[in-house]
């Protein structure tokens, strides 16, 4: 739910890391927050256990500038990947404007890969909004493992609406800002139109 | 526009802020904030300056969402309100009307009675505003609508200076 403050000229969006354990979905956002101007983004809020695993969400505001003299600021959350965590990943989808999708490369995890998009289509459901249609990206994350899946066998499992791909090795910042441009991009567009 | 969107105007956001101004006083807080259930701030009286509000305010909403989610598991419908007591300062979360959330942080300076109290008043108050906002979103999200977006003419040049391209 976009929230769009005329008195203070601002619209804020929100957006979701999604994907199964693992995949890279803090590590997206942490190079995010390390690269970001300092004055422009917030503090990086992590709810993990003391092993670093996301027991609730992550959660980074980002001022990203003005479009039509409005501010525009991003929220983005992550979603914690592993599977009993599943009561705080519908909570987390609330009110979401777009959402990616980290997908984990390594060829061991392909099937974690779809069942955590059917656990997205299923959330989002719950909470009003249809996979199809939501701004949307899918991210193959960790392209340099050893044991990386061939991208068109990715492509095929995984991708399911044209919506863009992008290959990306989240640790080294590869493909994630171009992540979060494309699926900006979707929830901008999608304003223009509604 | 999307009937989920929430589209705030001047004059809605000034009454909202004038009532938790006046909150803020009459209960005697430090700091009062409006948030919506998704996270983002609405508005805030008080010595905001002392706290990361955005933070706050993202906290709260997944507060409220997991409490929400407890109260759905022993068949309650919410639980309205929230209560962190501190050292020295508390946190009174309350729920307004279907979309908002009230954040009151106070400290022996003030009472839990009384800021539940003023709560109350404040809350009757700002849930009529909510209800006036949704009823107009309703409104115009029909067809031949007067409310016209800002976003209308956005290109792809706008959003890619966003990213500092």
């Amino acid at each position: 739910m976009t929230f769009i403050n005329y008195a203070s000229r601002e619209i804020n969006c929100k957006i979701v890391y999604y994907g199964p354990g693992l995949c890279g979905k803090t590590t997206n956002i942490q190079w995010i927050h390390e690269q970001a101007n300092p004055e422009k983004r917030g503090k990086l809020v992590s709810l993990a256990t003391e092993t670093d695993r996301t027991l609730f969400f992550d959660f980074l505001p980002l001022d990203m500038g003005t479009v039509k003299g409005f501010k525009v600021r991003f929220h983005l959350y992550t979603v914690p990947g592993q599977v009993f965590y599943d009561a705080s990943r519908k909570l987390i989808l609330r009110g979401c404007d777009g959402v990616i999708f980290v997908a984990d490369s390594q060829r061991p995890r392909m099937e974690a890969n779809i069942e955590a998009i059917a656990n997205l289509a299923t959330n989002l459901k719950d909470n009003g909004f249809d996979i199809r249609t939501i701004p949307y990206v899918l991210q193959l994350n960790k392209r340099d493992m050893p044991t990386a899946e061939k991208v068109d066998e990715m492509e095929r499992l995984l991708r399911f609406r044209n919506e863009p791909m992008i290959e990306g090795v989240a640790s080294q910042g590869v493909g994630v800002i171009e992540t979060l441009k494309a699926c900006a991009r979707q929830i901008l567009m999608e304003l223009q139109r509604s | 526009m999307s009937k989920l969107d929430l589209v705030m105007f001047e004059e809605e956001f000034k009454q909202l802020q004038d009532i938790i101004g006046r909150l803020q006083k009459d209960a005697s807080a430090k700091v009062v904030f409006l948030v919506d259930k998704n996270g983002q701030q609405i508005a805030s009286a008080g010595e905001v300056q002392s706290i990361d509000a955005t933070s706050l305010a993202s906290l709260t909403a997944g507060n409220v969402a997991a409490t929400d989610g407890l109260a759905k598991l022993i068949g309650e419908k919410e639980f309205s309100l929230l209560f962190h007591e501190g050292e020295k300062d508390n946190l009174h979360i309350s729920i307004v009307g279907k979309r908002g959330i009230l954040v009151v942080i106070f400290d022996q300076g003030s009472s839990l009675a009384l800021v539940r109290l003023r709560v109350k008043k404040a809350s009757r108050e700002l849930q009529e505003i909510f209800e006036r906002v949704e009823t107009r979103a309703n409104e115009e999200s029909g067809p031949g609508t007067k409310f016209e977006s800002p976003f209308s003419e956005i290109t792809d040049d706008d959003i890619d200076k966003l990213f500092g391209d």
